[in-house]
C-alpha cells in the first residue's frame, strides 16, 4: 500500500487567476495590518515576563486552592500587587503568582522569600514548580535584543534576496514579510499570547519560513521568465503560481502538521510558540500568492518584462 | 543520477552509519564492547527540562571604585605623612575616578611627586593594567585611575567574584555548577537540580567581608555624628542598636585561615571557630594585648555581629565567632568566611528556576508532541506521494538521528524551544522532498522518459533547495548571535537540522532512489 500518491491538493493544468485578485489580496492585507499595528498600540501586546521584568512563581497546591486565601495570605505580606491565575488542566491545583517589577534586585529577593512565606502559611503542602525572576535593567535589555535580532535577520534576508534575484523581488519579498510580521503581532494581540523571547523566535521562524516560501515561488517565476520570453509578466505569474501550488500546499501542509501537536499538547510553554507558527504558516502561504506576487507585478511589470523587448531580464 | 561510484556510497552509508551510533547514547547506556576511545555523548537537558536554577548576577562596580579610591585616600595620607609634607583637602571624587588633594606649600611640589610616584608603583603591583596618572600642577596635586585601569580593574573584580562564587557553591554541596562571566559585567549560575534556591541565593548575595574593629568606648552611643576615625554601626541581631567602632580595621578576614561551625560545649549553641594565618595572628595578638578590658567589634558586611570584651591576650590565632545561629547559619557562616568575601556587591538580576516535576511534565510534552508530529507527516509523505514519499520519510528518520548525533558531539545544550526546533526541522525537511517530487512529476507530464525526468526533476530543484534553505539558515544565525540561552538552543537545533536535510532530503533519497531504479528499471514512475 501507499505505492503511488493517494491524493493531491489541486489537480494536473490547474489555472487559478491568482493575479485578478491582486488588488482584494493587497486590500485585506492592508487593511488587517493596519489593524494590527493598531492593536500593537492599544492595547498593545501582553509583555512576557522576559520583557516586563517582575517576578513568576508556578506552585502546585494539595486541594483545589482558594484564591481568597491567598490573597489574603500575600496581602497581609505586603505583596497586594501579586496576581493569581491558575494554569494546567484539571483540579485548579495549579497557580501562578505574578508580582510586579522590584526597585532592585535586593527587593526582589525579599518579594520571592515573602510569597514563599506566605505560601506557607496559607496553603501548607504547596511546593514550588518555578521561579522566574526578571530585573527591569534586565528585560531591557533582553527587549532590544530580541528587536535587534527581528531587524536584523530581515536586513540579512533583503540582502540574499537582492543577491540572489532582481531588487524587484527581494523588495517584494521584504514588504509582505513586513506585512506577514505585523499581521502576527496583531494576532499575538488579541490572542493574548505573550510577547517573549520564546516567541520572537517563533517569529523569526514565521518570517524564515514565509521567506523559503516566497523563494520558491520566485525562483518559478525567474524561471518561467527565461523560458517564456514573450508570455505577460501577469499570465506569467499566474502560470508560475499554479505550477507550484502544490509544492506550496504540500510544504505549508508538513510544517502545519508537524506544529499542530506542539500546539495542542505541547504545555503552556510551548503552546503560545505553536500557535504562531500555525498562524504564520497559513499568512505566510497566502501572502506568497496574493501579496508577494502582485507587489512583484507592480513593480515589475515595466521593467522585468517590456513588451517583446525584455529578452535579456535575466542572466 | 544513477551513477554513485562505490567510494560515495560507502561514504553514504558510513555517515548515516554512524549517525545512528552517535545518536545511541541517548537512547540506550554505553555497551561494554565498544572501545574506549569512542565518543560517548549525550545531548545535555537544559535546565527548563531537567529542573535546576539560572541566575545572572550583576557586579556592582561602582562599590569597588570607591573602595579603591578610599583605600587610595588612605594610602596617600600615609605617603605623604612620611614624607613630611604639608596638604589640605585630600579627598575623593568618584565622578574623575581620581584623589586630590592641594599641598600646603607649592614649592612641596616635586617632593610629592616623588612622594606619591613610589605609591604608583606599588599600586600597580595589586592589578594588571595600565598606572595611575599622576598631575601636579601648582599646589593641586591629583592621581587618576585612566578608563584602562578601570577595565582591567573590574575584570579582575568579575574573575575574583567567579572564584568564590565557585568556592561558596562546590562547599554547599550542590552538584556540576556551572559558573561563567557573561558580558563585561555579568555572571551566569546555572544549578542544576536546585528547584528552591534560596539558600544559594543567600550564600551569592552575601559579600561576607570579615573585619575586627575595636569599638570606641568614649564615644556617647546616641550622638548622631561620630567622633573623628569612627565610624557607627547597627548590630545584626539589633538593627535598632548602634556601635561606635574606630574605623582603623585591626584585622582583616582577608587574613582568615580557616572557619568551621560547631557547638560550644557549654552553652550548646551554635558558633563559628575561625583561625588566623600568620600575619593575621601576630596583628590579632598585638591587639588583644594592649587591650585587655575593651570591646572588640566582629564585624560582617558593615553590621557589628558581637562586641565581646577582650578577657586576655589571644595569641593562639584562633578565636570563636557566637551568635543566635542555628546548625545551617553557622555552616553557611563557616563556608562564607572560608570562601573569601566577594570584591564587589553582587546582585542577582535574572532567576529561572524550574522543579524537576516540572521539568519532567516538559519533556513528556515536548516527547508527545513530537512523536505526534513525526508520525503526522510521515503519513502525509506516504499518502502524497507513495513510494516517493516513503524515500523522503526514511531519510527523515536518518536526519533524525543524524540531527541528535551532530548536537551530541556538539555537547549541546537540548531545552524546551530545542525540542520545537527539531519538530519544524522535521516538518521543512520534507520541503526538499516536496520540490524534487513535483518537479519529477512535472517532467514526467511534460513527456520525459523516467529516468530524464529524475535526472532533470533533482537538478531543477537543486537551485531553489539551496535557496530556500539558505535564507531560513541566515534568520537562524542571527537568532543564534544575539538570543539568549533558551533561545540559542532553539537556533543551533535548526541550523544543525537545516544542514543534515540538506544531506538527507537530497544525497541520500538520490541514493536510494537511484538504486531503486536500476533495481527495477520502471517503465512509468509512481508519482
Amino acid at each position: 500500500m501507499f505505492m503511488r500518491p493517494m491524493f493531491r491538493f489541486v489537480p494536473d493544468g490547474t489555472k487559478i487567476r491568482f493575479m485578478k485578485g491582486r488588488f482584494a489580496g493587497l486590500i485585506v492585507s492592508f487593511i488587517l495590518s493596519t489593524a494590527s499595528i493598531a492593536l500593537f498600540f492599544k492595547p498593545g501586546l501582553n509583555l512576557g515576563l522576559d520583557f516586563r521584568g517582575g517576578v513568576v512563581l508556578q506552585i502546585q497546591t494539595p486541594q483545589k486552592a482558594d484564591f481568597s486565601v491567598l490573597r489574603a495570605a500575600l496581602a497581609s505580606a505586603g505583596l497586594a500587587d501579586a496576581g493569581l491565575q491558575s494554569f494546567g488542566s484539571g483540579a485548579g491545583t495549579g497557580v501562578l503568582i505574578s508580582l510586579e517589577s522590584r526597585a532592585n534586585a535586593a527587593e526582589t529577593q525579599t518579594a520571592i522569600s515573602e510569597v514563599e512565606t506566605a505560601l506557607h502559611q496559607a496553603a501548607p503542602g504547596a511546593t514550588i514548580l518555578s521561579t522566574q525572576a526578571i530585573g527591569a535593567s534586565v528585560s531591557q535589555q533582553l527587549f532590544s535584543q530580541g528587536l535587534e535580532a527581528l531587524g536584523l535577520s530581515f536586513v540579512m534576508i533583503l540582502c540574499y534576496i537582492w543577491f540572489r534575484f532582481e531588487w524587484q523581488f527581494a523588495v517584494g519579498a521584504v514588504a509582505t514579510l513586513l506585512l506577514d510580521t505585523t499581521k502576527t503581532i496583531g494576532f499575538m494581540v488579541i490572542t493574548r499570547i505573550p510577547f517573549d523571547l520564546v516567541t520572537i523566535a517563533a517569529i523569526l521562524t514565521v518570517i524564515g519560513y514565509s521567506t523559503n516560501d516566497k523563494v520558491v515561488v520566485y525562483d518559478r517565476m525567474r524561471e518561467n521568465l527565461r523560458k517564456y520570453k514573450s508570455m505577460p509578466l501577469r499570465a506569467l505569474i499566474d502560470q508560475s503560481i499554479n505550477e507550484t501550488l502544490n509544492r506550496t500546499l504540500g510544504t505549508s501542509g508538513t510544517v502545519f502538521l508537524a506544529a499542530l501537536p506542539l500546539a495542542l499538547f505541547g504545555g503552556t510553554a510551548l503552546s503560545g510558540f505553536a500557535w504562531i507558527m500555525l498562524f504564520g504558516i497559513v499568512v505566510g502561504t497566502s501572502s506568497s500568492i496574493f501579496i508577494a506576487a502582485p507587489i512583484l507585478l507592480f513593480l515589475g511589470e515595466h521593467r522585468l518584462r517590456r513588451g517583446a523587448a525584455a529578452v535579456k531580464v535575466q542572466k | 543520477m544513477l551513477y554513485f561510484s562505490r567510494a560515495k556510497t560507502l561514504a553514504i552509508a558510513a555517515v548515516c552509519a554512524l549517525g545512528i551510533l552517535l545518536s545511541l547514547p541517548n537512547l540506550t547506556p554505553r555497551p561494554g564492547f565498544l572501545p574506549s576511545f569512542f565518543p560517548w555523548n549525550q545531548v545535555h537537558l537544559g535546565l527548563d527540562l531537567r529542573g535546576g536554577s539560572y541566575l545572572l548576577l550583576q557586579l556592582d562596580f561602582s562599590a569597588v571604585e570607591k573602595q579603591d579610591l578610599n583605600s587610595l585616600v588612605d594610602e596617600v595620607r600615609q605617603a605623604m605623612r612620611g614624607a613630611t609634607l604639608g596638604y589640605t583637602e585630600l579627598h575623593a571624587d568618584p565622578g574623575r575616578n581620581q584623589v586630590s588633594l592641594n599641598l600646603l606649600n607649592a614649592s612641596d611640589g616635586p617632593a610629592a611627586q616623588a612622594a606619591l610616584q613610589k605609591l604608583i608603583t606599588y599600586v600597580q603591583g595589586s592589578y594588571n593594567g595600565p598606572s595611575l596618572t599622576l598631575a601636579v600642577s601648582g599646589a593641586a596635586v591629583s592621581l587618576t585611575f585612566p578608563h584602562l585601569a578601570l577595565v582591567a580593574r573590574e575584570s579582575q573584580a568579575i574573575d575574583q567574584s567567579i572564584t568564590i562564587i565557585q568556592r561558596r557553591i562546590d562547599g554547599s554541596g550542590v552538584l556540576n555548577p556551572s559558573i561563567a562571566r557573561q558580558g563585561q559585567d555579568q555572571i551566569v549560575v546555572q544549578l542544576p537540580g536546585v528547584s528552591d534556591p534560596e539558600r544559594i541565593r543567600a550564600l551569592i548575595g552575601t559579600t561576607a567581608h570579615m573585619t575586627f574593629q575595636l569599638v570606641d568606648t568614649t564615644a556617647q552611643p546616641g550622638n548622631p555624628v561620630p567622633p573623628l576615625g569612627d565610624e557607627v554601626l547597627p548590630m545584626q541581631d539589633d538593627p535598632g542598636q548602634n556601635v561606635a567602632v574606630l574605623s582603623n580595621v585591626a584585622v582583616d578576614g582577608a587574613d582568615l585561615e580557616n572557619a568551621q561551625a560547631s557547638t560550644d560545649p557549654q552553652s550548646g549553641q551554635w558558633v563559628v571557630n575561625f583561625t588566623l594565618n600568620s600575619v593575621g595572628a601576630r596583628e590579632f595578638a598585638d591587639v588583644t594585648s594592649a587591650n585587655v578590658g575593651k570591646p572588640f567589634a566582629i564585624i560582617l558586611d558593615g553590621k557589628v555581629i558581637s562586641a565581646p570584651v577582650i578577657r586576655e591576650p589571644i595569641t593562639g590565632g584562633s578565636g570563636q565567632i557566637s551568635g543566635s545561629y542555628t546548625a545551617q547559619s553557622a555552616t553557611d557562616l563557616a563556608l562564607l568566611l572560608r570562601a573569601g568575601a566577594l570584591p564587589a556587591p553582587l546582585s542577582i538580576v535574572e532567576e529561572q528556576s524550574v522543579g524537576p516535576e516540572l521539568g519532567a511534565d516538559a519533556i513528556r510534552a515536548g516527547a508527545l508532541s513530537l512523536a505526534v508530529g513525526f508520525v503526522l507527516v510521515l503519513v502525509f509523505m506516504a499518502t502524497f506521494y507513495g513510494l516517493f514519499g516513503w524515500f523522503a520519510n526514511i531519510a527523515l528518520v536518518m536526519n533524525l538521528f543524524i540531527m541528535l548525533a551532530i548536537l551530541s558531539v556538539m555537547g549541546a545544550t537540548l531545552t524546551l524551544p530545542g525540542m520545537a526546533g527539531i519538530l519544524l526541522t522535521l516538518g521543512m525537511a520534507v520541503d526538499a522532498n516536496v520540490l524534487i517530487n513535483e518537479r519529477v512529476r512535472e517532467e514526467v507530464k511534460a513527456g520525459r522518459k523516467p529516468l530524464a525526468a529524475l535526472e532533470a526533476g533533482y537538478k531543477r530543484a537543486y537551485g531553489t533547495i539551496i535557496d530556500s534553505n539558505v535564507t531560513t539558515l541566515l534568520a537562524h544565525v542571527t537568532l543564534f548571535i544575539f538570543g539568549s540561552p533558551p533561545v540559542r538552543g532553539f537556533a543551533v537545533t535548526i541550523c544543525v537540522g537545516i544542514l543534515t536535510t540538506l544531506f538527507t532530503a537530497t544525497v541520500l533519497v538520490r541514493l536510494i532512489t537511484s538504486r531503486w531504479y536500476v533495481s527495477r528499471r520502471p517503465a512509468a514512475l509512481p508519482v
